[in-house]
């Protein structure tokens, strides 16, 4: 396993279970043993969620990526002392930066439930390798994420419409869609990954989802109001 | 050893196995007889600083682990005492025993006996033995050592406190540096220079405020990255390199500090030191003359196994061969692709009777335990004092029983150990364990012994878990034990925690085409594809130039005076009469595919396209030498690289050896901010072409412009051979380089070279009819090319990347491509050789075997849930993932052959489809979610 198989979610889980920074070690830059160059995955990684944790109002330090060589225990020992007391200084996650707990870990779940989104739309900027470290500076701008996190979609099915085919519900990869047979379905937005499928594959004869942006999404319908009765 | 009958492929060899006096089978290693045993004498392994027991283990890691009975015994020697049969609660103890006549028939024999350091007599100025302080270099290793005589605490013997102003003189018993020395060795001991930087950089570690202070000849940095490494260690601070010869002054008699004397420019000054290290030299090994007897070989005059530049590996008797130090001084990794080279060697002996004698190792069946509730069992190792002395071992084991799921803790005092290892094992079956978690070291070093540990207990592999409280925590926490006890204890539950979610998994077999693809036909591609030849395997041979050869076409003698062109032309000779090589000149690789076992390379050459099949690759595709833009070079036809001297001097051109004045400047296009590295062969190139240029004009005036002079070695003799010959040697340095001009003197028109002489202290001219700049060896332009066609990687310098610079000096990281001669760095054609047997040597490993294993834990995808976006397939630099259409529109699909495990794709998949085995999501939440339970609760 390679540095680049940190995900982000490892990394807001840490923060969300509470710890007050995360530290990545990868191998040094343009030394990877494999082809991969993973580190510089890690890195990019790394850009990516401090500028998420800016915009949800965390200290980005919290979080550090360094590379070094496995014979270099002596820099490892360094720079992980350096880290430790540079956390401590910063204080407890949330508290020193004025953010309540509860208020804490609301931003937090927003952020995960939003990971695979951020996923997909910052897909092909999370893939590019760049020439150093020094090129990535300001890779990742402010702007981008809270336009990231304003912009988000989400998706709707629209209870007129929905025949309750179950074409969306057999190829939801995550498996948010409830109904069965003569049901009406209904997304479950915890669960939904945003990822389009349900959209594609909603048979065009019905049209029956929608994607919606910068909305709020209408509330589900009662559970008692989805049967569909025949030849209505 | 008694004695050696026979010959080559037949001999018989009688071997004397002395009494242990302890049961090998019953011993476990616990020491309990060592701590009894009331008989205290000097400990060999720890250089006689601290004592040991009669009993004992030799050294910690001793292979067995397991105690043996020393001479100094008093039941051995009296008759009484036998406390030791009375504490074995294995009863393992057996005076009975007697020496034992061991008789085997082997077909070759491999001597590896290694080296002596050089002792200082106690008669000398230095005083060891006399003066308590002064300690040799073998000393301090084990001094600094974490099982040394003061588990890793730098003592001094007179006092008992850490020395903090340290001196090392260097070149002790070597290069004659101090002629009074009784017993000292004319060469060079190679390594001395190195293994002094690496403890000066381990001084600083133990103690960041120590001064360190290294007395030192020329700097012999000629290693590969050792260049570098000279300039951590110089950049350390309070840490001076100070070129100068020494003496040993006095003794404080109150403080027993040492006093030096030493030159500087400013003149002698005399310094005190709280401890004085020797660097001493490599000698060979003790009764070398007995031993050469009894193996009937020849020695050279060093004393030093007799070999040829031609063949380092071969003694002069047929069927013997050597590899390390026995054939002179030398650094790991020469030894480590000399001994894979004369293995390569013994297999070409020995290939008819290839596996006869092997037995396929069988493992119980493999007990399916997915559908049972985890029994996990937590194993914590002392690794003697290592973890031991710091984390608090007992009460992890009495934690480690607390955790869900966990049925069975023990410590253990060396979990590798041959008895412990088998423990596992027993209790695995004994207590039903399903997985297994060990608290020991990092998985780095035996992360594979322990999974056949779990399979020998009927258990799936990968149902193995390391906790790393040894590198990551008793290392680096040995001042605070009671934290670093509670990390363990976090270690080990974030073990326990992913040890539950473990899955089995299979690994599986690939077939291997038994035919090898060598990159360069030079003297190290042609050398290791003639062995691989020679050992039944199909090799193809491929030369970017119209004919074979490489760089030695351009050399025609070595310094020890081999004829590399007569090498040369056999070797050529032989490649192309061998039936199972075939060569492909003109070539360019036009694509590379494929994996290890089954690679499929197109070659373009002048046999048209060929698309090559082969299960290894060797990449020997050399070096390019530097065309220097300093000194005149180019502009003025007197100046010339030592290439072209020597092409001149083979063709008797009297421009060259009918001069008067000839100067040659070291060092021209590396170690310098371009290239941070030493070209290792341009010193004895120099040496080599002005001890030829004496010989046909004894008159010439030769001047030489060093750094360092770097003839390490026995080439030191050459050296030496050059100054006795009036060769004369001015230093420069770095920052004061020669300065060239061009002008007339009395009507003729010659090159006037400034320098600054260190001696005099002033600029002198010298007036030269002819120039040679021992110009860098650099990287082949082919390099980068290759290292991507192939998915092998370059070093810092552009060299090709080894799998580890020691260790694994002729493999890479990626499976089934190997490396040798200069392509891995600059290097002697005698040591190229080495290397090219040594990579055919470790080709042959995979070649011989039908299959090859390839890992399980590799990437699988979920159906279900890929939404096929493809971010994994553009994340995947091995192109092991495509995407496939299926009647749930398009999908990943892994290719598990081609999947290296990195998990790249893992971190860029939104719906979690794609998951490393072994390294799943779920795994590694579970770590995350008990790293710290108590806030996870909140």
């Amino acid at each position: 396993m390679c540095s680049g198989r940190v995900d982000p979610e490892f990394v807001f889980r840490a923060f969300a279970n509470g710890m007050d920074g995360v530290f990545i070690g990868g191998c040094i830059l343009n030394e990877c043993n494999y082809i991969t160059h993973g580190n510089y995955h890690a890195l990019n990684m790394v850009l990516l969620c401090k500028k998420i944790m800016e915009h949800i109002g965390l200290n980005p330090d919290r979080l550090r990526v360094e590379f070094m060589s496995s014979g270099e225990g002596n820099v490892f020992v360094d720079v992980v002392n350096d880290f430790v007391a540079k956390t401590r200084e910063l204080g407890p996650i949330g508290e020193a930066e004025g953010i309540s707990k509860e208020e804490l870990a609301s931003r937090l779940a927003e952020v995960r439930h939003l990971i695979p989104y951020i996923k997909q739309v910052k897909s092909d900027k999370m893939q590019a390798r760049l020439e150093s470290k020094e090129a990535y500076e300001g890779y990742y701008t402010s702007d981008e994420i809270d336009k990231l996190f304003s912009e988000a979609v989400s998706y709707y099915i629209d209870p007129e419409k929905c025949k309750a085919c179950m074409m969306c519900g057999r190829r939801c990869p995550v498996e948010a869609i409830d109904g069965g047979k003569g049901l009406i379905h209904v997304i479950d937005q915890d669960k939904c990954i945003k990822c389009n499928t349900c959209l594609e594959v909603c048979p065009e004869k019905f049209g029956a989802i929608s994607k919606i942006v910068s909305a709020p999404v209408p509330d589900p319908i009662p559970v008692e109001a989805r049967a569909i009765t025949k030849g209505e | 050893m008694d004695r050696v009958e026979g010959e080559s492929g037949n001999f018989n060899v009688t071997l004397r196995k002395k009494p242990r006096y302890v049961i090998e089978d019953k011993c476990t290693g616990c020491t309990t007889c060592v701590e009894y045993c009331p008989v205290k004498y000097p400990d060999q392994f720890n250089q006689d600083i601290s004592n040991n027991k009669a009993i004992h283990i030799y050294f910690s890691q001793a292979i067995p682990l397991v105690a043996y009975i020393d001479e100094s015994c008093l039941m051995l020697k009296e008759k009484k005492c036998n406390i030791c049969s009375g504490v074995c609660k294995n009863n393992a103890i057996d005076f009975s025993q007697t020496e034992e006549k061991v008789e085997i028939n082997v077909g070759a024999i491999l001597m590896a006996p290694g080296l002596k350091p050089f002792t200082p007599p106690v008669t000398d100025q230095y005083g060891y033995g006399r003066r308590q302080n002064v300690v040799t270099s073998m000393d301090y290793e084990r001094l600094m050592c974490a099982t040394g005589p003061y588990e890793g605490e730098i003592l001094r013997a007179s006092d008992m406190k850490h020395p903090h102003n340290v001196a090392w003189i260097q070149c002790i018993g070597s290069r004659q540096v101090d002629q009074t020395l009784e017993g000292g060795n004319s060469y060079c001991s190679s390594v001395c220079c190195e293994y002094t930087q690496k403890q000066v950089i381990l001084t600083k570690d133990h103690d960041a405020d120590a001064k360190c202070t290294v007395f030192h000849n020329d700097i012999r940095s000629f290693g590969k990255d050792f260049e570098r490494f000279y300039q951590r260690a110089e950049n350390l601070a309070d840490t001076r390199f100070i070129r100068s010869y020494v003496s040993i002054v006095k003794e404080d008699p109150v403080t027993k500090n040492i006093t030096i004397r030493y030159n500087t420019p400013d003149g002698v000054k005399e310094e005190e030191f709280d401890m004085v290290v020797l660097s001493v030299g490599l000698n060979p090994p003790a009764d070398v003359q007995g031993l050469a007897d009894k193996f009937g070989v020849q020695l050279d005059s060093h004393g030093f196994c007799e070999t040829t530049s031609e063949n380092r590996m071969k003694t002069s008797r047929p069927g013997i061969y050597v590899s390390g130090a026995f054939q002179g001084p030398m650094d790991i990794p020469e030894s480590v692709f000399g001994a894979s080279g004369a293995g390569s060697q013994i297999g070409e002996l020995l290939d008819k009777r290839r596996g006869k004698m092997s037995v396929e190792r069988v493992y119980p069946p493999e007990k399916d335990v997915s559908g049972e509730e985890p029994r996990i069992g937590v194993f914590v190792c002392h690794c003697g004092a290592n973890i031991g002395r710091v984390v608090d071992v007992p009460s992890a084991v009495e934690y480690a029983k607390t955790l869900p799921n966990v049925v069975y803790a023990e410590e253990q005092l060396f979990s590798c150990a041959t008895n412990s290892a088998q423990a596992i094992t027993d209790t695995i079956k004994e207590k039903n364990l399903n997985r297994v978690v060990l608290a020991a070291c990092s998985p780095r070093t035996l992360d594979d012994l322990f999974r056949d540990t779990v399979r020998e207990g009927g258990l799936n592999q990968y149902y193995f878990e390391f906790a790393n409280i040894r590198e990551h925590c008793s290392w680096v926490h040995s001042k605070e034990k009671e934290a670093a006890t509670e990390k363990s204890l976090d270690l080990i539950r974030m073990s326990v925690a992913r040890a539950a979610l473990l899955e089995p998994l299979q690994e599986f077999d690939l077939p291997v085409t038994k035919a090898a693809l060598v990159l360069g036909g030079g003297i190290a591609g042609m050398t290791s594809a003639l062995s691989i030849a020679q050992q039944g395997h199909e090799v193809h041979l491929v030369e970017k130039d119209k004919e074979l050869g490489g760089m030695a076409k351009q050399i025609h003698s070595t310094l020890d005076k081999m004829d590399v062109q007569a090498y040369l032309g056999d070797i050529i000779s032989k490649i192309y009469k061998h039936p199972l090589v075939r060569v492909y000149t003109d070539a360019t690789i036009t694509n590379a595919a494929g994996y290890v076992g089954n690679f499929i390379t197109s070659v373009n050459s002048e046999r048209g396209i060929s698309e090559i099949k082969h299960g290894v690759t060797v990449v020997a595709t050399g070096v390019d030498v530097y065309e220097p833009t300093e000194y005149l070079y180019g502009q003025n036809d007197k100046v010339m690289t030592h290439l072209e001297l020597e092409q001149k001097m083979v063709a008797s051109d009297k421009k060259v050896t009918d001069v008067n004045r000839l100067v040659m400047i070291q060092c021209v296009g590396c170690r310098n901010e371009d290239r941070n590295y030493c070209s290792r062969i341009c010193c004895q190139e120099s040496v080599k072409n002005a001890i030829a240029l004496k010989e046909i004009n004894p008159e010439m005036d030769i001047f030489i412009l060093y750094r360092d002079m770097r003839t390490y070695g026995f080439a030191e003799d050459y050296y030496r051979q050059a100054r006795n010959k009036k060769v004369r040697f001015i230093r420069y340095d770095k920052d004061d380089k020669p300065v060239v001009e061009a002008t007339q003197n009395g009507g003729k028109s010659v090159l006037r070279i400034t320098v600054t002489d260190q001696t005099l202290n002033q600029q002198i001219a010298i007036d030269a009819d002819v120039l040679a700049l021992a110009a860098a060896v650099v990287p082949s332009v082919d390099s980068k090319e290759i290292s991507q066609s192939f998915g092998i990687t370059l070093g810092p310098d552009g060299f090709f990347k080894e799998a580890h610079v020691k260790l694994k000096p002729v493999e890479f990281a990626a499976d089934g491509v190997y490396l040798c001669g200069t392509a891995h760095y600059p290097k002697l054609i005698s040591e190229a050789i080495s290397q090219a047997y040594g990579a055919a040597g470790r080709a042959l490993t995979l070649l011989s075997h039908d299959t090859v294993v390839a890992s399980g834990s590799v990437c699988e995808v979920d159906e279900k849930k890929c939404i096929g976006c493809g971010a994994c397939v553009t994340a995947c630099t091995y192109a092991a993932i495509e995407l496939k259409e299926s009647k749930q529109g398009s999908k990943a699909v892994v290719n598990a052959v081609l999947c290296k495990g990195c998990g790249l794709c893992n971190a860029k998949c939104p719906s979690a489809a794609i998951q490393l085995k072994h390294f799943t999501d779920d795994e590694i939440f579970s770590q995350i979610d008990t790293a710290i339970p108590e806030l996870v609760k909140v």
